[in-house]
């Protein structure tokens, strides 16, 4: 995959030819014997790990177990903590403002599973060989680059009733990030913007690794349009599908920028999720034992995917 | 190829493709034009009203010059700089040691550890939140450039080790060997053999690590208070509070913001896209 698309490819580093037969990887010494060059290359495999093991245990791990075992206490951060069971809990499973983002959650997930279908779009389109292409494709891919921040102005600004874009374009103008019913799609789509351009350089890439063969086959045999894509395209694309979905989700969750940005997650709290709502009672209301169990719940529905993925990756391995 | 190649199309056809390239691409990007317009737009004009049509006279130079000098823009910058440089390069060079170790050596725990550096990328960044915060201040980091320095290199060491890791696996084994058998060192195989194999490998992931540093907002506004060790994200986002009206400033302001990626972007695009790619289908 990485050689088509770009010059890396490991695969075109000659090997010296080594005249050793059975180059073995360092095989698993038996009991106590270990040999002199095996135990160098035991203590050279930790200590090559031994720095980023560390900082991913200070700054990953132990922030991991202390979140959740500060979800157990009620703190302000200054004051001493006190042990109050699962009564963050309790409280979360009361708070109207924890189904709204939940809700929200929900519909970020299932609007941003549009990007995969619209990335593909894109990329058909635009998998053509004409003058400037690259250039095009590049300039379709730029969005991705910007930081949510840029983004969240560029679209605030898009949809600002009284001289926004949008505002011009109906003639009058819909104050999109002040209206409760709108402000959460008002963000989505903004966020789509981004994430499409991420799912079509995906799917672009995809799509050069195909099997030219199989496509003139079916060609021949009368194959077109649709079916061909739907019979054809699409499963030798599957990885990519894949991938594009896993990121796409990832990224539903993780929203937090744009609606920082765009809305700080009003009016009335409409337009919370999971990640803003934890971010201001930590930040504003400093309860940061509340906002810990926000945090965890999170986790945990990350952790089903986290847990689903890795087996498939690991599967794969073997 | 699919779709069919426009070589083989009508002329009709063809000639209609071509002519909706520029169109679609200005649709696609129109919001980033109108911002880039409205960055030159002078502030007469933007109390007048004209908000969409053509500038009539550009203030490239005022707006910019205000944007610059009149908020702490350039000290924002610079701080986004003095972030990012570094943290791009610890993760890089923690991240190669790792995946060097993790893919040339069979030692058990192996696959355990290798799991928890591909899980910890996934981690949602909110239950780290509130410790990480603890610890900068702790540490007397807080509202520092170094605590958010050290931050992003630990969470990006991950994706760069999980990265690494499968590029070097993919390296014929034997070149480990013939170097072992010539008598070198472990760290000379990894210095000499395999580090300037992966030089790509680390090429497309500096530019990748660099965005997605240079684009960090939730940390900057977790870790700092105040305009000392703001960058650039949290400086824009702030603009907008304050200049409500002011558009022109704040699309100077995104201008600069957005103008290191994607220039980064555009200097290195196919280590860019391969890098994005690459740890995509193996992530």
């Amino acid at each position: 995959m990485i050689d088509s698309a770009s010059g890396i490819a490991p695969a075109a580093v000659v090997p010296p030819q080594s005249s050793t037969a059975q180059p073995a990887r360092p095989a698993t010494p038996a009991r106590k014997g270990l040999s002199p060059s095996a135990r160098r290359q035991r203590r050279a495999a930790w200590l090559f790990l031994a720095p980023a093991c560390l900082m991913v245990a200070v700054y990953v791990l132990y922030p991991i177990l202390t979140s959740i075992s500060l979800s157990f206490y009620n703190w302000d951060g200054m004051s001493d903590k006190t042990f109050v069971g699962l009564a963050n809990y309790v409280e979360l499973m009361h708070a109207p403002t924890f189904y709204t983002a939940l809700k929200n959650n929900l519909i970020w997930l299932l609007l941003f599973l549009l990007s995969p279908p619209a990335g593909l779009a894109i990329a058909l389109y635009l998998n053509q060989e004409v003058g400037g292409i690259r250039l095009v494709k590049s300039l379709f891919f730029a969005p991705f680059v910007l930081s949510g921040v840029v983004v969240g102005l560029i679209f605030s600004w898009f949809y600002d009733p009284t001289f926004g874009l949008l505002a011009m374009m109906l003639g009058h103008g819909i104050p999109v990030l002040g209206d409760p019913h709108y402000v959460t799609f008002g963000i989505v789509f903004a966020a789509l913007w981004p994430q499409t351009a991420y799912c079509m350089i995906l799917y672009l890439t995809g799509l050069t690794s195909i099997n030219a063969e199989q496509i003139e086959a079916a060609r021949m045999e009368g194959a077109k349009g649709w079916n061909l894509l739907w019979y054809l395209v699409l499963p030798q694309l599957r990885p990519t599908t894949f991938m594009a979905i896993v990121v796409t989700i990832i990224g539903a969750l993780r929203s937090f920028d744009l609606i920082s940005v765009m809305s700080g997650g009003g009016p009335f709290e409409s337009s919370t999720v999971l990640a803003y709502y934890m971010y201001d009672q930590a930040i504003k209301y400093y309860r940061l034992g509340y906002s810990a169990a926000i945090a965890v719940v999170l986790f945990a529905i990350m952790l089903v995917y986290i847990a689903w993925h890795l087996r498939r990756m690991l599967r794969n391995e073997h | 190829m699919f779709p069919m190649p426009v070589e083989h199309w009508k002329p009709l056809n063809r000639r209609i493709y071509k002519l909706s390239l520029p169109i679609a691409l200005l649709i696609w990007l129109l919001p980033m034009i109108a911002v880039m317009v409205t960055s030159i737009r002078s502030t007469e004009e933007l109390t007048e009203g004209n908000y969409w049509g053509w500038p009539k006279h550009f203030a490239l130079w005022a707006n910019y010059h205000e944007a610059l000098t009149t908020s702490p823009m350039l000290h924002y910058f610079f701080n986004s700089v003095m972030i990012t440089v570094p943290a791009v390069a610890g993760a890089i060079a923690l991240a190669a040691m790792a995946g060097f170790s993790l893919a040339v050596y069979n030692f058990r725990g192996n696959t355990a550890l290798f799991a928890t550096f591909v899980a910890g990328n996934f981690v949602p960044i909110q239950i780290l939140m509130i410790p990480v915060r603890d610890l900068s201040l702790h540490m007397g980091l807080f509202n520092t450039l170094p605590a958010l320095i050290l931050f992003h290199i630990a969470f990006q060491t991950g994706f760069c080790t999980l990265f690494l890791r499968n590029f070097i696996k993919q390296l014929p084994y034997e070149l480990v060997e013939a170097a072992r058998i010539e008598g070198a060192g472990e760290w000379t195989v990894f210095f000499r053999i395999v580090l300037p194999l992966i030089r790509p490998a680390l090429a497309a992931l500096s530019i990748l690590v660099f965005t997605f540093v240079w684009n960090d907002y939730f940390w900057a506004l977790c870790l700092t208070q105040g305009d000392e060790a703001a960058p650039l994200t949290v400086g824009v986002a702030a603009l907008k509070g304050q200049w409500t009206t002011a558009w022109n400033l704040v699309s100077a302001g995104s201008i600069l913001a957005a103008l290191p990626s994607v220039l980064m972007f555009f200097a290195m695009q196919r280590h860019f896209v391969a890098g994005l790619t690459f740890g995509a289908t193996k992530g």
